[in-house]
């Protein structure tokens, strides 16, 4: 039963993620954080960092690591396989015709409508996640619980990604190590 | 000869899908300019013209780009055969490497450094993710187009106030998309 679920889960995901790369975090947090409990947020996001530090698509790395985590191998197998089927059935039809008709226009339409909507999308799973690394899981949020350093990580992280360019898995392993050093040497005084 | 032919492409598809996804950081937009470098500037296997429409294919279709990508690259190339090749070539890599991780990743968790390391790489990758939403909202913002810019607010007030679910979301834009572009066909036609 809980491959059919899986199975089910990461179909919904896979058929309703337009635009790649983070569009398919939210739906991803929707279905696996959400609606199951089978991630904490906490996990969650150690999964999108993961996925970022690895090659292959967020959708099929979270399809991996969830199917493992909740059932196995079998699990991951189920999940992934979700994940794939219905771009295999709705991508194979779409270059059938296109190869025949070579006429685009409305595919075009629709991505045009949708792109705004998956900006805004990102934004607000972004949104739960630098909540959780500033506040924790718990569901309440209060100003005196915030981790300050992390908010100051946060902050340099952007300005040497927006300001300097910085390669985003540089930032990310840089985050890493300063709260590393800083944790340690908070805890040897 | 034409049966020796194809099983040569298919191996070549496979090793080429295979080593692509292994190796590309950086998500599906990278994938498919360097499929595109692969199939069209070093193998030949499909015009110019041809690739750069299934990759228009590939991004807007649903689903991850580089599976999108392997199924229009793989399907041009030797049909179903070539989709299952290709695909197989993708998802290998990510899946394997995931595997591993995923079953360390409870030990890894509970030691200090790489709970600490992870806790600071939370920041990191949000601030990953507001960069990146930001440069995509500012695009949209530039295009100075109402239509899109009330888009854009409208599916953050749902998604972030009101938790309404994404699949919801993107299916009204869908449609919202699909009327604007058949209102446009008829009003070039009239």
């Amino acid at each position: 039963m809980i491959y059919l679920q899986l199975f089910l889960s990461f179909l919904q995901i896979g058929m309703f993620s337009f635009g790649g790369g983070y569009a398919a975090m939210p739906l991803i947090q929707g279905q696996v954080v959400t609606a199951h409990n089978w991630l904490t947020m906490e996990e969650f996001t150690d999964l999108i960092t993961i996925s970022q530090m690895t090659p292959g698509p967020i959708a099929v790395n979270s399809a991996t690591f969830v199917g493992t985590k909740i059932a196995g191998t079998g699990g991951a197998l189920a999940a992934t396989l979700g994940c794939i089927l219905p771009s295999c059935i709705i991508v194979t039809c779409i270059a059938k015709l296109y190869l025949k008709y070579r006429n685009l226009a409305l595919l075009q339409g629709i991505l045009n409508s949708l792109r705004p909507a998956v900006v805004a999308l990102i934004a607000s799973a972004g949104i739960s996640i630098l909540i959780t690394a500033f506040w924790g899981s718990q569901a309440e949020i209060a100003f005196a619980d915030t981790n300050w350093l992390l908010v100051l990580i946060f902050v340099v992280c952007v300005v040497l990604l927006q300001k300097f360019k910085m390669n985003p898995i540089w930032v990310m392993v840089l985050a890493g190590v300063i709260k590393t050093v800083v944790s340690l040497v908070v805890s040897v005084f | 000869m034409i049966m020796e032919n194809r099983k040569k492409i298919l191996m070549k598809l496979f090793i080429s899908t295979l080593y692509l996804s292994a190796f590309t950081f950086g998500g599906g937009y990278v994938i498919v300019t360097l499929m595109k470098k692969k199939f069209v500037d070093e193998y030949h296997w499909i015009e110019e013209n041809e690739m750069l429409d299934l990759v228009a294919i590939a991004q807007s279709a649903p689903g991850p780009i580089a599976v999108n990508g392997a199924i229009v690259v793989g399907y041009k190339l030797a049909g179903m055969t070539g989709v299952v090749t290709a695909i197989i070539g993708t998802i290998i890599p990510p899946f394997l490497i995931i595997s591993l991780i995923s079953v360390c990743y409870n030990a890894f968790r509970d030691n200090f450094i790489v709970s600490q390391m992870l806790s600071g790489m939370q920041a990191g990758v949000g601030a990953v993710i507001a960069s990146v939403t930001y440069e995509m909202g500012a695009g949209i913002v530039h295009g100075k187009n109402g239509v899109s810019m009330c888009i854009m607010a409208a599916a953050f007030i749902a998604s972030c106030v009101f938790h309404v679910n994404v699949v919801f979301v993107v299916i009204a834009c869908g449609l919202i998309g699909a009327l604007r572009t058949l209102a446009a066909e008829r009003r070039v036609k009239s």
